[in-house]
């Protein structure tokens, strides 16, 4: 069991909880992720590791309640735990040693590009961060980042930072000149817009992907994405890859396979949460985040 | 699969709920004259709907009865014929003779998990197929009365004594916790090892439990035989992925021996366009979301797409499992598509024979071309290409070759890869000193170690995609081996004649299995 120690909301759907996870904590690296189960007839879902604190034997996990299974972990609170985590899955991020690297995050993709951002600021590298959301509320991590580089921060509604999209600013950094490279997490939409603006100029583009998965060890084959025109398993071959090859359209159709599901599952747990008159958290009131920085 | 017949004829019929009924001793005719018992089985139309067991087991009447037809071969072949070499005809007597004490502490014995091989080997191939009744009409239902015998036996475990060695001191860690990992961990544990087993779900079982579903191996009789190794001393470290979590050298540091069990567990796609629509399964993503992740069951939050026309590309016992699950889920067409015809079927006969009865279609001589799909990437169906069997090829399997301008389309909402697995690089991308030949299984000596000294491994990660028990048998064997090796008595006294047999046997049922999981 993983007994969880802190929860806290960073935006109207995204929360992060703190947990215990002693080895993982250990040797994970930046990229990395786990796989979580909540506890019987609980689904099996992929998160990225945010952060971690080797000596408390702690691990972070930013998590978007975009389902069932999300709304359930985000309303765990110090006293619950979590039945397994197993991990840390998937290739570390391969970082440069030098330079000048932007990292783009959309939503809680966020919380992906904080590892690789502390890491690229811990080896030297200047690290040039932009983030967005919806309006100033959506904005996370912040401040954690702000202590690696250079953040900008951009809202679509103008309430805060830079008005509209990540990409927008992103055009305006590269415009700028001197970037050797570019790592991008968030929704599918905005990593394609990236990978679009950076492949013109050949500027070296690092993905995230996170697509339908169970078991994480490349045994199912759930996660499989088209680069470069090959199959390729997310789970153990990525979750990062060159976003200048990656058959975006495809991943984006694969994720929405269970669209219905979801829907169901997230009405079934609202009836559920209305029969106990719980308290409910207020995360499921909340759509899921639009996708955040992409030209309409 | 025999065909049912009255019981009425049955020469010894004792009156029902009497105790265990010792019949009097029968001559060799008579015992001769005794049909093959049939096993009783739910009714064809009602178990397409469910998920529960399809075989329901003998009764004891039914059990004795079927005993008394062994003939107690003063050389027994179906010894040979099992790779963990089960004393069967020890364990037939004890079960004729009515002490089914006896008889399950025999089973116990040989056989770490007789739940489970009673109900998935392919009997046909091993004990059964040397049986000599077979030779002039029915083996005896080893099988079935391996499973009557091993069912009491988890029934009445508080009976039965449960063996505490003492404790030797030297730990062992095994990684994977299938079949072959089980059998080994249980082999150790009697011999007073401290064992640890390494799996990298959430719960032990391996294929067992993420590939083979409900309806022939219940998931809590999988668990009792778990929890009986544990109650023996045997640990169990769930959500550790070797290669990933812990290495292979760290693992090494920290024990005195080690067992590599992981499987072979990666699908193997087809490789045509359209494999990545929508709809489209490898058949361990399939299962193990049904199964392990308890999908069939309205309570699980795991989604599957429930396929009204499905069509299940392959013809071994994954694939059989993958067509008759999305029957059970709803399927009103759920259709076998296999490159070769009928007799070439590499799974069980009674898997096959199974699904014929619950009305699955089999689409023989035909092998994919292209997956098809609509606009949005849903798979619509298959279009496929018609062979022709023409000579033998490597496996003596006569080789299919396609036929010209024959190609057709299925309709499907829901497509199945079940043909085939291969070797998992996590673990062996840790351990560079591990010899793995070129498809990426291990090398291991004829004592069943690796190229590290005391790391030894089998199962399908040693031998590629093949059964239950010839996985289980590798189990037993390596166990042996690490109990040698750690004796300080290595090499171990060569191997004796039955393993040589077994292993022939082994070699045929291989040949014959082509594919994971029974």
């Amino acid at each position: 069991m993983h007994p969880i120690l802190r929860n806290e909301r960073l935006s109207p759907n995204v929360t992060r909880l703190v947990l215990e996870a002693p080895r993982i904590a250990e040797i994970r690296q930046p990229g990395q992720f786990v796989i979580v189960h909540l506890g019987r007839g609980a689904e099996r879902i992929p998160l990225t590791i945010a952060d971690g604190d080797a000596g408390a034997g702690t691990i972070s996990l930013v998590i978007q309640s975009v389902g069932k299974s999300t709304a359930d972990l985000v309303e765990l609170q110090p006293g619950d735990a979590i039945a397994d985590v197993a991990g840390p899955l998937g290739r570390p991020t391969e970082l440069p040693d030098h330079g000048h690297a932007v990292c783009v995050g959309g939503g809680v993709g966020t919380a992906v590009i904080l590892p690789i951002a502390q890491e690229l600021h811990r080896r030297g590298v200047e690290v040039t961060t932009i983030i967005g959301g919806r309006s100033r509320e959506w904005v996370i991590l912040e401040d954690e980042l702000a202590a690696c580089g250079t953040v900008i921060a951009c809202t679509d509604d103008g309430s805060y930072g830079r008005p509209g999209f990540v990409t927008e600013a992103l055009a305006d950094v590269i415009a700028a000149g001197g970037i050797d490279e570019v790592f991008a997490v968030g929704p599918v939409p905005m990593m394609r817009a990236v990978a679009e603006m950076t492949r013109p100029a050949g500027l070296k583009t690092t993905v995230s992907l996170n697509p339908v998965m169970v078991d994480g060890t490349g045994m199912c084959g759930g996660c499989r994405v088209t680069v470069h025109g090959e199959t390729r398993y997310a789970c153990v071959d990525g979750p990062e890859f060159d976003g200048h090859d990656v058959d975006f359209r495809e991943l984006s159709d694969r994720l929405s396979t269970y669209r219905p599901f979801e829907q169901a599952a997230m009405e079934r747990r609202a009836c559920e949460i209305g029969l106990r008159t719980k308290p409910k958290a207020g995360a499921t009131e909340e759509a899921a985040e639009p996708a955040q920085g992409v030209p309409a | 699969m025999t065909e049912p017949r009255p019981i009425e004829s049955l020469p010894v019929e004792p009156a029902p709920g009497d105790a265990p009924t010792v019949p009097p001793p029968l001559t060799k005719k008579e015992r001769m004259g005794i049909d093959r018992v049939a096993m009783p089985e739910q009714d064809a139309g009602e178990r397409a709907t469910n998920f529960r067991e399809v075989n329901l087991g003998l009764t004891e009447q039914l059990a004795i009865l079927e005993a008394q037809r062994c003939l107690e071969c003063p050389k027994p072949y179906c010894i040979d014929g099992c790779p963990v070499a089960v004393n069967i005809p020890r364990f037939i007597r004890l079960l004729r003779d009515g002490d089914l004490h006896a008889a399950a502490e025999s089973l116990l014995d040989d056989n770490a998990l007789p739940c489970v091989t009673g109900r998935v080997c392919p009997q046909e191939n091993q004990c059964e197929g040397v049986c000599l009744r077979a030779k002039t009409g029915k083996s005896v239902a080893i099988g079935s009365l391996e499973r009557y015998v091993a069912d009491w036996a988890q029934a009445h475990l508080d009976e039965l004594p449960v063996a505490h060695p003492t404790p030797n001191g030297k730990r062992v860690a095994i990684i994977g916790s299938g079949p072959a990992g089980l059998t080994a961990a249980g082999e150790l544990v009697k011999k007073g090892y401290d064992v640890t087993i390494f799996e990298a779900f959430h719960a032990p079982g391996g294929v067992l439990i993420y590939g083979i579903p409900e309806f022939r191996l219940p998931k809590d009789i999988v668990g009792a035989e778990v929890d009986r190794l544990v109650e023996q001393g045997v640990k169990i470290e769930a959500n550790a992925i070797i290669g990933k979590t812990y290495t292979l050298p760290e693992l090494r540091e920290r024990f005195d021996a080690m067992f590599i069990a992981v499987g072979a567990g990666l699908p193997v796609f087809m490789n045509v366009p359209g494999e990545n629509y929508k709809g489209v399964y490898s058949a361990n993503e399939y299962l193990t979301r049904v199964n392990l992740m308890g999908a069939w069951n309205a309570d699980s939050d795991t989604p599957v797409l429930h396929g009204q026309r499905v069509v299940v590309v392959g013809g071994g016992n994954v694939a059989m499992d993958a067509v008759r699950t999305s029957k059970r889920l709803g399927a009103s067409e759920a259709t076998i598509v296999y490159r070769r015809s009928h007799d070439e079927l590499p799974a069980r006969a009674e898997e096959v024979h199974h699904a014929e009865q619950e009305g699955i279609r089999f689409e023989f001589l035909a092998a994919p071309l292209e997956v098809l799909g609509d606009d949005e990437r849903w798979v619509t169906g298959i279009r496929v290409q018609r062979m022709e069997l023409g000579e033998p090829d490597a496996s003596g399997r006569r080789k299919p070759v396609p036929i010209e301008g024959s190609e057709f389309e299925i309709d499907a909402d829901m497509v199945v890869v079940a043909i085939g697995t291969r070797s998992n690089p996590l673990l062996t991308a840790t351990a560079p000193e591990l010899e793995i030949n070129p498809w990426g299984y291990i090398v291991t000596d004829e004592h069943g170690m690796t190229s590290m000294p005391g790391v030894f491994a089998g199962g399908d990660i040693v031998r590629g995609a093949a059964t239950v028990i010839l996985a289980m048998g590798d189990g037993k064997r390596s166990a042996a081996s690490i109990d040698a090796w750690l004796r300080g008595d290595w090499p171990p006294a060569p191997a004796e004649p039955v393993a040589t047999v077994a292993g022939r046997a082994a070699a045929r049922a291989t040949a014959a299995a082509g594919s994971a999981a029974g």
